[in-house]
């Protein structure tokens, strides 16, 4: 363990773009300024075909490219981007300590951008059958599925855009969805109502996952009927939903009660110099554009406090 | 410098199966983003575990073959091969530490 004796103004943890966008800021405005990234920078986008929302761009852009530019960006302006797994965080006003799996940082101001993780479906066969047709991610893995068929569970914008890109690999995709609309964008909910491929399966909740060594089908159940009903499918991928990654913070109690961190509008938490941005946040809109503003809104913040600090 | 071996079918057959030891094989693709997080931890671990074990990185575009044969549906998939036998695998992305504990069980 090797204990840094410099103290930094900003450490920011997850390279999202969230963190990324706090680091253009911080590294630019000469603040040194630290990311903490346990993988690779880029965040949830790495599994995102398309992103055709995030202002700028008149072309779909990749979700990949869009993140890499990011990244090449910050590091650009001098952005310190470390490949370190934070394990703990003690909040001192002015003086926070972040522990990682390799070192120990102290920082006037901390930027949590640890984003979220998919939510599973909590079902029999889920865990059995993952990477057995079971997936989380239709750009990895959708390839494996030409000309078979194939379930997206949830009806919001995720599920709903996945299941569009599933339909250049599958011969029918299904949308499972709770309930009898849809919440993803208007946009998207018309090219699925438009398309041949894709059935919508309403008001229905999957029940099991089944299969010997693959994915064969599904039992869906009707919550209006309560009837039950076996599909035959070749996959399911799942999006029903995220859950934000903090356990390193557990011991503080700043979270709402679906574990998001409560902030208030400059993103700060109830610890004075200490930040919560993009997905992790309550109230997030959940997007690129929004985490990009809450990660400037923090930096901004935290560049205040560093006058008091 | 990283020592990962990069797989055809040949380099497969001779590597992974015929191989007296731990193999440690990475499924992935091009296109996949998570494969592309996973990779600096596969690469710190065929660095730091070089005397004991192997990695061979499969890309799965490139050896359809060797997916097939082992039924890959989602990348990334790691497996650990042991005298040429699949012993373990995981599916996703999987953090370094837990991915040694799979390892040393099979050392």
């Amino acid at each position: 363990m090797t204990t840094s004796n410099d103290k930094y103004d900003v450490v920011i943890v997850g390279g999202g773009p969230g963190g990324l966008s706090a680091g253009i800021y911080g590294a630019r405005g000469r603040y040194k300024t630290l990311l903490l990234e346990k993988d690779v920078p880029g965040g949830q986008l790495l599994l995102t075909n398309e992103v055709e929302n995030y202002p700028g761009f008149e072309e779909m852009v990749a979700g990949p490219d869009l993140m890499k530019a990011m990244e090449n960006q910050a590091v650009k302006q001098g952005l310190e981007i470390r490949r370190e797994e934070v394990k703990e965080i003690v909040f001192n006003e002015g003086a926070n300590i972040i522990k990682t799996n390799k070192a120990e940082y102290c920082s006037k101001t901390v930027i949590v951008a640890t984003g979220s993780i998919p939510r599973k479906l909590g079902v029999p066969g889920e865990d059995a059958l993952r990477g057995k047709g079971v997936s989380y991610c239709a750009t990895c893995d959708g390839a494996f599925f030409r000309n078979k068929v194939l379930a997206v569970v949830g009806g919001g914008d995720s599920a709903v855009e996945e299941a569009l890109y599933l339909t250049r690999f599958a011969s029918k995709v299904y949308i499972i969805h709770r309930r009898d609309e849809l919440r993803a964008a208007k946009t998207s909910q018309q090219r699925v109502f438009k398309n041949e491929k894709i059935e919508m399966v309403w008001d229905s909740v999957v029940e099991e996952i089944v299969g010997d060594k693959l994915v064969s089908n599904a039992i869906v159940k009707n919550v209006r009927s309560g009837q039950t009903n076996s599909l035959d499918i070749n996959g399911v991928f799942i999006y029903v939903g995220t859950i934000p990654v903090t356990d390193f913070l557990k011991s503080y109690d700043i979270f709402d009660k679906d574990g998001h961190i409560v902030t208030d509008i400059f993103m700060e938490t109830k610890y004075k110099g200490v930040f919560g941005v993009g997905d992790v946040r309550a109230d997030s809109a959940r997007q690129v554009a929004s985490a990009v503003g809450d990660g400037v809104t923090a930096l901004l913040k935290a560049a205040n406090r560093l006058i008091e600090l | 410098m990283s020592k990962m071996i990069e797989a055809t079918n040949e380099i497969f057959e001779q590597e992974v199966m015929k191989n007296e030891g731990v193999v440690l094989v990475d499924f992935s693709a091009e296109w996949c983003g998570p494969c592309k997080k996973l990779l600096p931890t596969l690469e710190e671990i065929s660095d730091e575990m070089a005397d004991k074990i192997k990695v061979v990185h499969v890309d799965v575009d490139k050896c359809s073959d060797v997916a097939g044969k082992f039924g890959i549906l989602s990348v990334p998939t790691l497996i650990i091969f042991k005298n040429g036998e699949r012993v373990d695998e995981s599916i996703g992305l999987v953090a370094k530490e837990s991915l040694i504990e799979k390892i040393d069980a099979q050392l």
